[in-house]
């Protein structure tokens, strides 16, 4: 296959994955904006959601207050934000649009219908109790997107290519949704286990569509520790990094070529770690450490994906640095 | 203007022999009918994105080329008359790019002023000496033919242009067939009508016939300037039916004078490239130096004969319209034949008589710069105001080397659908002449038609439609 196929193949799954995870990360934040405490600052968790994006720079060039209604303009809608949900639905319909030849026609439709909405959307704007709904309509969106290649496409490497995007796009937006806590002032010592505690990691888990699935599997009570161990080690989570990191292994693993040995290691590598691992020993060197680790190790897999299948060594994944500007831009000319 | 040769209708109103089975049909037909057909064939082009688009990330619009359901019909003796005249027009404006690239035999007996050729902006000095398969430069040539009452004759064809660099629009001659083939199926069954719809493979052979010598199993691909390019749709089309990749500029690179395509299983050797890019855009390197669209060091590859551009580089100078006069010369020189189509007769303006004479009569004459095209860049007298024909004149006057003037030709009409109903519509038509090892073409071409009444502008720029062309196999 052509390499820029693959990459916009790539590159529009990953965008279309990105929407969905940054809507799901602003609906947790959102929903623990909700739980006011007084012993934390206003725009508390705002401005751990757009350090978590690593797009606070930007955004306080120019906006003021990490307001809800700013952050939200910001993430949703701001055109000129390169991490904002509309500028990676823009993405994934323009690198569908690339390659319109190589997708289904439905594919393509849903994609291209999809933005047109996004375009609306945005001219119209958002107000407070359509919040939520506007959530949802975007995750709805990047599932049905997900069902029609399941169900239409050829099983060939063009599949490949979009479910590796799907994954490495997954993998570093799972990892990030679970830092979240970490970037939020943890509440004094006496109220971990409290409520609020108890509300933020099930916030956490709701993003993450595993609030049921926590449940079922533990039959218990909610714990830092439990939901760690469901988001990184469970590989029955569909989200968890466990799950991505095996699909990608997998998916590098058939597609293979020539020139792919050192990719695959490195994934290799990573998806033993990850089975080896136990939640006692990821909690003794501190969750958010283990967790700017993994980013970093998904982002060498996504340089490596690059500079294997695509030839490129552009910078076109952000950089793991977490206080660095997210940069994504639409691959290509 | 006196009325134009009709293509279905003799002068006594009575219908042409091979538009009789036509005729009857469209006669039997209900309007509404036809009004539905017309609407389907609408929407299924739509819905196809068979379109040519005019692209803004807020305003994108995508424009159909409208296409009229009433063929262009050509009898078979009258094909086989214009494809022997195409065929030895294209051999003999082969024969000259390699001439003047090489020996320049044709100027050096002076046949043809040197100075036209040689201080061209389309002759390509890089070119001198360079050697190419087949010795064949123009693989794809769409030759504009018109068919109009001139002098004493009637509804003679002639050449109006010779489109030698990347003439476009053979999709369309190949959508219209399918689009016709689905809407009137029973129309086909009436009347045997030459098949088309293996261009793609003739296409194909033909660029695999020109590959580097040597190589076995020669890789062809489409080159084109990008997804923004309004002929973008036609690039994807052709790839798509030859079976062959579609790049762009990025997706290639040259190494060691080779040119390769880079997939995801490594590089991969190129040995073909069907290229959509002028030109100036094709190789930084060597041309137009802020050209994003093209490979660095691709003209070197080329020179080096490890790959084929199709067509070649420096075809411009055929094709220019100060060159066309002298085409009849050059069939005469190297083919050594009378030519069997004509040119229409053509003023040079850089010639002091010719450009007296042009001055005097602009009302009534077709101006046309040397380099334009697309229907832009000229004057048609009749129909322009006395203003413009003063501006144009002042033009003229300026640089008359710029500028060739032809008669106005009432160009042939064919009955066409428009608001009012069916009236007759000028048209044109451009067949694709394919050379590589032998000359090979699908019969008949694109007919465009001018849908604005009394237009003689048929460019899809300008307003122009398309309609399907039929050569009848047999004799009616």
């Amino acid at each position: 296959m052509l390499s820029s196929t693959a990459e916009h193949l790539y590159w529009m799954a990953r965008s279309l994955e990105r929407a969905e995870n940054t809507a799901r990360m602003l609906d947790v934040t959102y929903r623990m904006s909700l739980l006011k405490q007084a012993l934390i600052e206003p725009h508390h968790e705002w401005r751990a959601m757009l350090s978590i994006s690593g797009l606070h720079e930007d955004f306080e060039a120019r906006y003021e207050l990490p307001s809800a209604k700013n952050v939200l303009y910001f993430m949703a809608l701001d055109n000129k934000n390169p991490g904002s949900i509309y500028h990676s639905l823009f993405n994934a319909r323009e690198n569908a649009r690339a390659i319109r030849g190589s997708i289904t026609s439905e594919m393509w439709e849903a994609l291209n219908a999809t933005w047109l909405e996004m375009r609306r959307i945005q001219r119209d704007g958002i107000d407070s109790d359509g919040v939520a709904r506007f959530f949802e309509w975007v995750k709805e969106r990047s599932h049905l997107s997900r069902g029609i290649a399941h169900g239409t496409m050829l099983r060939d490497n063009t599949f490949r290519f979009i479910r590796l995007g799907n994954f490495i796009e997954r993998a570093d937006n799972t990892a990030r949704i679970l830092d979240v806590k970490y970037h939020i002032l943890l509440p004094s010592l006496r109220d971990i286990g409290g409520a609020a505690d108890y509300y933020q990691w099930s916030a956490i888990l709701r993003s993450v569509s595993a609030f049921e699935s926590y449940r079922k599997v533990y039959r218990d009570q909610i714990t830092p520790r439990r939901v760690a161990e469901l988001l990184i080690l469970r590989n029955d989570i569909a989200r968890s990094l466990i799950t991505c990191v095996n699909e990608v292994s997998q998916l590098l693993h058939e597609i293979n070529g020539p020139h792919s040995s050192e990719v695959t290691a490195h994934c290799n590598t990573l998806r033993n770690q990850l089975n080896n691992e136990t939640i006692a020993s990821i909690f003794d060197r501190g969750l958010h450490e283990y967790i700017s680790d993994f980013l970093e190790q998904i982002y060498n897999i996504g340089s490596l994906i690059n500079t294997t299948y695509f030839w490129s060594n552009d910078e076109k994944i952000p950089v793991l640095n977490l206080t660095q500007t997210q940069t994504q831009t639409i691959n290509g000319r | 203007m006196k009325t134009a040769y009709d293509e279905m209708y003799a002068t006594n109103g009575s219908v042409r022999d091979h538009y009789q089975s036509y005729a009857h049909w469209l006669k039997a037909m209900p309007d509404a009918a036809i009004a539905g057909k017309r609407e389907e064939a609408d929407i299924a082009f739509h819905r196809a994105g068979i379109t040519f688009a005019v692209y803004g990330e807020e305003n994108s619009q995508e424009r159909l080329i409208p296409f009229d359901i009433v063929p262009r019909v050509i009898p078979k003796q009258e094909w086989t008359h214009l494809e022997n005249g195409l065929r030895q027009r294209v051999r003999a404006l082969n024969a000259f790019l390699h001439d003047i690239y090489h020996e320049q035999e044709i100027l050096k007996t002076g046949r043809i002023p040197a100075q036209q050729v040689l201080g061209n902006s389309q002759f390509r000095r890089e070119m001198v000496g360079v050697d190419v398969p087949e010795n064949i430069y123009a693989h794809i040539a769409g030759v504009d033919l018109v068919r109009a009452d001139y002098g004493d004759s009637r509804g003679e064809y002639y050449v109006l242009e010779d489109n030698l660099r990347t003439p476009s629009g053979v999709s369309y001659m190949l959508e219209n067939r399918k689009m016709m083939m689905r809407l009137f199926p029973d129309l086909f069954s009436r009347q045997k009508i030459a098949p088309i719809e293996h261009y793609p493979d003739l296409l194909l052979n033909n660029l695999r016939s020109v590959a580097p010598p040597g190589i076995n199993n020669p890789m062809v691909v489409v080159l084109t300037p990008g997804q923004y390019n309004s002929a973008y749709f036609e690039h994807a089309f052709l790839a798509q039916q030859m079976g062959v990749e579609l790049v762009d500029g990025n997706d290639l690179f040259v190494k060691n004078e080779t040119v390769y395509m880079r997939t995801t299983e490594g590089p991969r050797r190129v040995d073909v490239i069907y290229r959509r890019i002028d030109d100036d855009f094709i190789d930084p390197l060597t041309f137009n130096k802020n050209s994003m669209l093209g490979v660095p060091g691709l003209f070197s590859a080329y020179r080096a004969g490890t790959v084929t551009l199709a067509n070649a580089v420096g075809t411009g100078i055929a094709d220019d319209k100060a060159i066309y006069v002298h085409v009849p010369e050059m069939i005469r020189f190297y083919c050594g034949e009378e030519p069997i189509l004509s040119n229409v007769p053509t003023w040079e303006l850089s010639k002091p008589d010719d450009l007296k004479y042009v001055l005097s009569h602009l009302h009534e004459l077709v101006v046309k710069e040397v380099h334009g095209s697309g229907g832009y860049g000229m004057l048609v007298g009749p129909t322009s105001t006395k203003e413009e024909i003063r501006m144009f004149r002042d033009k003229i006057i300026a640089s008359p080397g710029n500028y060739i003037a032809q008669p106005t030709l009432a160009l042939s009409t064919c009955p066409t659908f428009v608001e009012s109903g069916v009236a007759p519509r000028h048209i044109d038509l451009r067949p694709y002449v394919l050379s590589g090892k032998e000359i090979t073409m699908a019969p008949g071409g694109l007919t465009r038609v001018a849908l604005k009444e009394g237009s003689l502008v048929v460019n899809s720029s300008q307003g122009g439609g398309t309609k399907d062309t039929w050569v009848l196999e047999g004799d009616n």
